[in-house]
Order: structure tokens, then C-alpha cells, then sequence
């Protein structure tokens, strides 16, 4: 009965694969700073979700304070970068 | 690896669908980040993930975990309240260093740098 879960847990960690997969690709290769740094957010923003997929599909309530460790750590880390982009340092 | 508890088959077809729908928007938005040509255009797409596909996997967590009944409903509004509140505020602040960064050296050599 819960195969459709076991499936669709499985397709939707593929498609965040993917996304990170092309996160990953424009944070190698993106031209300038501000475009890694937009990928990077991007990154850990999938991450999240792949970890909550994984969450789902385990049955394990352990994910989710993953999911939020990341959550909150890359909104302070693609801040700090922003604002060296900004300012030249981070603690003014 | 999957140990998952037995929901019903509403509450899976429920979950399934928010999953797959997430992640689909979440795979959207980033391809937008590969394909799309300037920067500027580039700092929409992803919110796309971080906006609609957030509410949709958390939501599905939310349904799923509170019908296997493992342990209470309303974690994953945490991660969705935070997300949302603080994605504006880091593209902000990137697109203003941008714009700095776009006006304080010439267009000429602002795509040879980095």
C-alpha cells in the first residue's frame, strides 16, 4: 500500500538531485562572485528538502533538526557572503 | 532503507503528490538558474524552490508524520516560516552588492572578471 509513497519519495529525490546537480553546475562555472554565491543558496536550500525527503521516506523524525541545522546555517553563511560582497569584510 | 509506518492510502496519495510537486518546482527553478543569461534574471529563478517547493515537501512532511502519528504536526512551519522570511533578505542584500559591484567597474571588463 505504501508503495506509491516508497515511488514518489524515490522520484522526488531524483528531481532534487537534478537541481542540485545544475546549483552545483553554475556554482563551478558561474561567471562572477554573486552568481556562486546565488547558487550556493540554491544548494543548501535543495539539500534541505532532499533531507526532508529522506525524512519522509525513512519514517525517521532525526531529519528533520538536519534539515533546520542547514536551514539556519545557510542563511547566516550566504549572508556573510553578501555582505564581503558588499563591504569588502564581514564584521564591519 | 525505507521503514516508513503504514498511513492510508488518502493520506499517501496526499504526500505523494505534494512531494513530487515540490520537488518539480524545485527542479524548475534551478534550471532557470542554469539557462537564464544575466544575473539579475538569474536571482528569481531559485525562489521558485525556495518559495513553493518548500511549502509543498514540508506540507507532505507535515500530512505524512501527523497521519503515521509518530510525533506531533507542526515542526516543518518552522522551516517553512524561516525559509520564507529570509530568502528576501539575502537577495537583497546580493543584489545590491551587484549593482555596487556593476557600478564600480567598467561593463567592459565586468564579464572577464572572476
Amino acid at each position: 500500500m505504501n508503495t506509491l509513497l516508497v515511488w514518489s519519495v524515490d522520484v522526488a529525490q531524483i528531481l532534487l538531485g537534478i537541481a542540485m546537480a545544475c546549483a552545483t553546475f553554475r556554482l563551478v562555472c558561474g561567471p562572477r562572485a554573486q552568481d556562486r554565491v546565488l547558487a550556493f543558496d540554491s544548494l543548501y536550500v535543495n539539500a534541505m528538502l532532499l533531507l526532508l525527503a529522506f525524512g519522509i521516506g525513512s519514517g525517521s523524525t532525526l531529519y528533520f533538526e538536519a534539515a533546520l541545522v542547514i536551514a539556519l546555517l545557510g542563511f547566516v553563511s550566504t549572508v556573510a557572503l553578501a555582505k564581503f560582497l558588499l563591504r569588502g569584510e564581514v564584521i564591519e | 532503507m525505507i521503514q516508513s509506518p503504514e498511513v492510508s492510502s488518502l493520506v499517501a496519495v496526499i504526500t505523494a503528490t505534494l512531494l513530487v510537486l515540490g520537488a518539480a518546482t524545485t527542479l524548475v527553478g534551478a534550471l532557470g538558474l542554469v539557462r537564464l543569461q544575466s544575473f539579475y534574471q538569474r536571482a528569481h529563478s531559485p525562489t521558485l524552490g525556495t518559495t513553493f517547493g518548500v511549502a509543498c515537501v514540508a506540507l507532505a512532511s507535515m500530512i505524512y508524520f501527523s497521519a503515521a502519528g509518530t510525533r506531533p504536526i507542526l515542526h516543518e512551519v518552522l522551516i517553512l516560516i524561516f525559509v520564507t522570511a529570509t530568502t528576501p533578505i539575502t537577495l537583497i542584500i546580493l543584489v545590491r552588492a551587484t549593482r555596487l559591484r556593476d557600478e564600480s567597474i567598467p561593463t567592459a571588463e565586468s564579464s572577464a572578471r572572476d
